[in-house]
């Protein structure tokens, strides 16, 4: 079941190449109709996972590489839990997304949808991987898709930034590489459920603390951590809007789940002893990644900017090493994806018509564009944490089960809400505000049907977990209750 | 005599075809200069040859026709078996590669005799037993690799030719020297003699086994083409046709470390000289590695890349080497894991040329910046280029990752952990050389509009790569199981 989720994108991948060149307009279709389909057994998992019997789910299970003179059997194994479940669902909306606000592209359309569909593929298996090869696997895959998309569809110094992207994670994952091997053969095995239940580390030819470390790196340059976050601002800003829905909404949350499943769980004696550690890097990535987007004046570098010090959370979070603090991280995850890749999709349809995204140029946009204004507004007071809206449900949760653990540093993270509250209000006001400039008297407001239709269902997917969190925060739960055990 | 033709079968195929085709040359009418057809009769009497020498390779794995052949000069065992498929089915896509090249080419007979001879020779390293056996097999196959290489009769071709005549002569001798000391030392040229001899070394022989082996890996490293015996390297791989500059860089390399692997995993296999020779092929692993990736960034001539970045999968390879020794001898993962990387290397390189070839052709030029707009000129093409130099990146779901996925786990099993770091971050910097030629593919404006397709051999060629390689991606178990069962025949040994 679930490997029919992960690889069903790659039936529209084929139907699209299949397509004659003088059709090519229809790739759009054969995506949107491939995604919605994802979408919709996303949420029949969602809404049939047993939550009564917590666990992996809906296992798909086989011998894929065994040796028996390399001494190690890799396996094809796939399942969700409720860690996973919930960030295959934000892929699979997000994708649909993602499809439906790139209706226009009309360079290379067949090349376009395709690599997208690709993305989706390998990141839905980065989520349902139960072997820590295999997700390494899927975690590589996604960056030839990625590569490809902001290379030839990408904006400004896009070659560059591509190149900082892909160089960057690949040398995270090469260090992982050498984790996971490591970790693996000392183990005798490298399924995450059997790493899930191992004691101490002891035997390994790397120190525990080293195989941590080199493992974390990869997650944390992901996520991306202060001062490893450097190739996000740029990738973001050359991206196409489409991907950097997707980038903001799902891969960095590849990090922060890389984190919680493999990080925490697998060797939780080390976390336990790095958890200060962690608690001080994200203190010092939601510090600084405020202060920073407050300098801003490109909106999607600001965005860009937000996400380093929201997704600081993920990691105080995580550095609690409690129930409530995992169960904020991972909400945040889910309730981030959705913010800011709205917020992403708005920037996008305002730098579509102004054909800028400097701030200091736009102005007075409300009065041409209402509906843009309205989500905007809906969109940033859930990213500045207002209650009621998601924002609030998962940045609460995360205090919550820090305070205890480290009472300063998430006295230092509470400050980057009030940083939040400035930049977001200021820069609202300042582009929809105010006097209209005469140079964008006629711009139009997003009326088609794929502009509102995603926009719509995001702004109500962020006030409904606002109003009751629990339709997904129960699902959480169950995730995060074997990490905490592991923990304790 | 009757088991030792037999067992002889896959070479002598080779060496029948080869003579069979020099002489319908003599006996077809002689055509000044170019000749279409005669072309490619030769090519497909090429391919017909190694097809009988596969089956042969077939009949003898699957009937069990195992065992010492020439009095025990040569041995056919999986290891043996393992290569003869590997050369076999390299010579066959040289051969269809070289379709285009013969057609403008006055001397395609000659030249399919001369891959088929050469593929002959490497066989024969591989099964050879015999230092003296080796050596001259060694030569087989160099003397039509220094005639190849000079083929294009052009001034870039000559020199290359010259040059690799020179050094290759300087290292044939440094192996004979190497040779020599093994023999001095142990009176005998069988290998399982001297490793009787070498397990028995009293410690007054050690310093002087040390100089065998470093000679003998200076002489066959020029073969496998490692730092520091690089030096021929770019020039004859940018000199040569480009279908024999695949030959070197995938069959002559191979066939170097199935040598070394022979010479070293039973000559050398046990006692003391082993923890010397592993830190050797440490050393030097890192420093090909490093050095090769490091000079392949600064390419701007996409043959001279793909030589130093394979300077540098050499360099990979030798981890492999050194991951054997280092470890309890039982154990095999380094030798199975060199033999995995070298198929899928095979593939994944040869696939790369092939289209590097169809590309050249049409193009007419070999350098990194005319590659622009490629893909859309010739969207099947690029889409086969970058499938191989994704795989040379070692990213999923192609050969290349498991490849280096296997070859890094050995080194860890090995307790050689800063090895495999060392081979980590040089995977990073060949992404960037490797990823800007897909690069410049897809994202350049082309300079001219004209779409082109590979000629029908070249099609075969390139599919038969690209798929091969998504294929043991995919489900690299069967030859897993085949690079394991080869290097069993070391466990055997000892």
């Amino acid at each position: 079941m679930v490997s029919f989720l992960i690889f069903f994108p790659l039936v529209g991948v084929l139907l699209i190449a299949f397509l004659p060149k003088d059709r090519e307009e229809n790739a759009k279709w054969i995506a949107a109709a491939t995604a919605a389909i994802i979408l919709a057994l996303a949420i029949g998992l969602f809404a049939a996972y047993d939550r009564t019997d917590a666990g992996y789910q809906w296992i798909d299970e086989l011998t894929w590489i065994d040796s028996d003179v390399a001494e190690f059997t890799l396996k094809y194994a796939v399942g969700l839990d409720g860690l996973s479940l919930p960030l295959v669902s934000l892929t699979a909306f997000l994708s649909l997304v993602a499809v439906l606000i790139s209706w226009r592209i009309d360079l290379r359309p067949k090349e376009y949808f395709a690599w997208l569909l690709v993305l989706e593929m390998s990141l839905l298996g980065v989520f349902s991987s139960l072997d820590f090869v295999l997700f390494f696997i899927f975690w590589e895959i996604e960056l030839i898709p990625m590569f490809f998309l902001i290379t030839i569809w990408g904006s400004g110094n896009r070659v560059y930034s591509a190149w900082k992207y892909v160089l960057f994670t690949f040398f995270g994952s090469a260090f992982m590489l050498i984790g996971i091997l490591t970790l693996g053969l000392s183990e005798g095995t490298f399924d995450i459920r059997e790493l899930s239940q191992i004691g101490e580390i002891s035997g390994a030819i790397l120190p525990a603390g080293a195989i941590f470390g080199l493992i974390i790196t990869a997650f944390m340059i992901k996520l991306p951590v202060v001062p490893m976050h450097t190739w996000l601002p740029d990738a973001h800003t050359d991206a196409p809007t489409a991907v950097s829905v997707i980038l903001a909404g799902v891969l960095l949350k590849m990090g922060g789940y890389g984190i919680l499943r493999m990080s925490l769980t697998i060797m939780p004696d080390v976390a336990k002893d790095a958890s200060v550690y962690l608690a001080a890097l994200a203190a010092f990535s939601i510090i600084y990644g405020a202060v920073m987007t407050l300098v801003q004046t490109d909106l999607k570098r600001l965005i860009a900017y937000s996400s380093v010090s929201h997704m600081g959370y993920v990691l105080l979070g995580a550095s609690a090493v409690g129930v409530v603090g995992l169960q904020g991280a991972s909400m945040q995850m889910f309730t981030h994806g959705l913010i800011t890749g709205m917020l992403f999709v708005l920037v996008g349809m305002v730098y579509d018509r102004a054909h800028t995204r400097e701030i200091g140029e736009l102005s007075g946009l409300a009065q041409r564009m209402p509906f843009i204004a309205v989500m905007m507004v809906i969109a940033g007071l859930a990213s500045l944490g207002l209650p009621a809206t998601a924002g609030f449900v998962s940045e609460i949760t995360v205090f919550l089960g820090t305070f205890e653990k480290h009472e300063a540093l998430t006295i230092v993270g509470v400050i980057g809400i009030a940083f939040a509250a400035g930049y977001i209000l200021w820069t609202i006001q300042r582009v929809f505000w105010g006097e209209l400039d005469e140079r964008w008297s006629d711009l139009t407001d997003a009326n088609a049907w794929w502009e509102r239709v995603p926009l719509l269902a995001m702004a109500f997917l962020i006030l409904a977990i606002g109003i009751y969190p629990n339709v997904i925060m129960e699902l959480i739960e169950t995730g995060v209750i074997p990490i905490s055990e592991r923990l304790t | 005599m009757g088991d030792d033709i037999v067992r002889l079968g896959p070479e002598l195929a080779l060496l029948t075809g080869a003579a069979i085709i020099v002489m319908v040359d003599v006996a077809l009418p002689q055509i000044r200069g170019a000749d279409r057809g005669r072309a490619r009769l030769m090519a497909l009497l090429g391919v017909v040859a190694v097809a009988v020498s596969i089956g042969w390779s077939l009949a003898l794995a699957v009937g069990d026709e195992k065992g010492p052949a020439f009095n025990d000069v040569i041995v056919i065992d999986d290891f043996s078996l393992f290569f003869s498929f590997l050369f076999a089915g390299v010579a066959g896509v040289i051969v269809l590669a070289s379709v285009d090249f013969l057609e403008r080419n006055h001397f395609p007979a000659e030249y399919v005799a001369l891959v088929l001879a050469a593929a002959a020779g490497m066989m024969l390293m591989a099964s050879s037993v015999d230092l003296i056996a080796i050596f001259i097999a060694l030569e087989l196959q160099a003397i039509a690799f220094y005639i190849m290489v000079a083929f294009s009769k052009n001034e870039k071709s000559a020199e290359a030719a010259l040059k690799y005549l020179l050094l290759g002569a300087i290292s044939s001798a440094i192996t004979l020297y190497g040779m020599a000391f093994l023999f001095g030392l142990s009176g005998s040229t069988a290998l399982d003699e001297i490793a009787v001899f070498v397990r028995d070394a009293e410690s007054d022989t050690r310093s002087g086994l040390v100089v065998a082996a470093v000679l003998l890996t200076a002489g066959f490293g020029f073969k496998m083409a490692i730092v520091p015996f690089q030096m021929w390297v770019p020039d004859v791989y940018e000199g040569a046709p480009t279908p024999v500059t695949a030959y070197l860089s995938v069959a002559s390399k191979a066939a170097g470390f199935a040598v070394v692997m022979r010479i070293f995993l039973v000559a050398l296999g046990e006692g003391a000289i082993t923890s010397d020779w592993a830190v050797l092929f440490a050393i030097l692993a890192a420093i090909s590695m490093s050095v090769g990736n490091i000079t392949a960034l600064m390419q701007s001539n996409v043959k001279r890349m793909l030589g130093y970045s394979s300077i540098a999968q050499a360099g990979t390879l030798l981890i492999g080497l050194a991951a054997v020794a280092a470890n309890d001898p039982q154990l095999l993962l380094g030798a199975s894991s060199v033999l995995f990387f070298l198929g899928t290397y095979a593939f994944t390189n040869l696939g790369a040329f092939v289209a590097i070839i169809a590309i050249s052709n049409k193009i007419g030029s070999d350098q990194i910046a005319d590659y622009a707009g490629v893909a859309k000129r010739s969207p099947i093409l690029a889409g086969g280029l970058a499938a191989c130099l994704i795989s040379l990146t070692g990213i999923p779901p192609t050969a290349g990752f498991i490849a280096k996925l296997y070859i890094f786990d050995a080194a860890v099993q090995a307790d050689l952990v800063w090895l495999a770091i060392i081979g980590v971050v040089n995977s990073v910097i060949a992404t960037y050389y490797y990823l800007r030629v897909v690069l410049n593919m897809y994202t350049r404006d082309p300079v001219e509009e004209s779409r082109f397709l590979p000629s029908p051999s070249l099609s075969v060629a390139l599919a038969v790569s690209v798929i091969g390689l998504f294929a043991i991606g995919i489900y690299p178990s069967p030859l897993i199981a085949a690079s394991e069962s080869a290097a069993n025949v070391f466990a055997s040994v000892s």
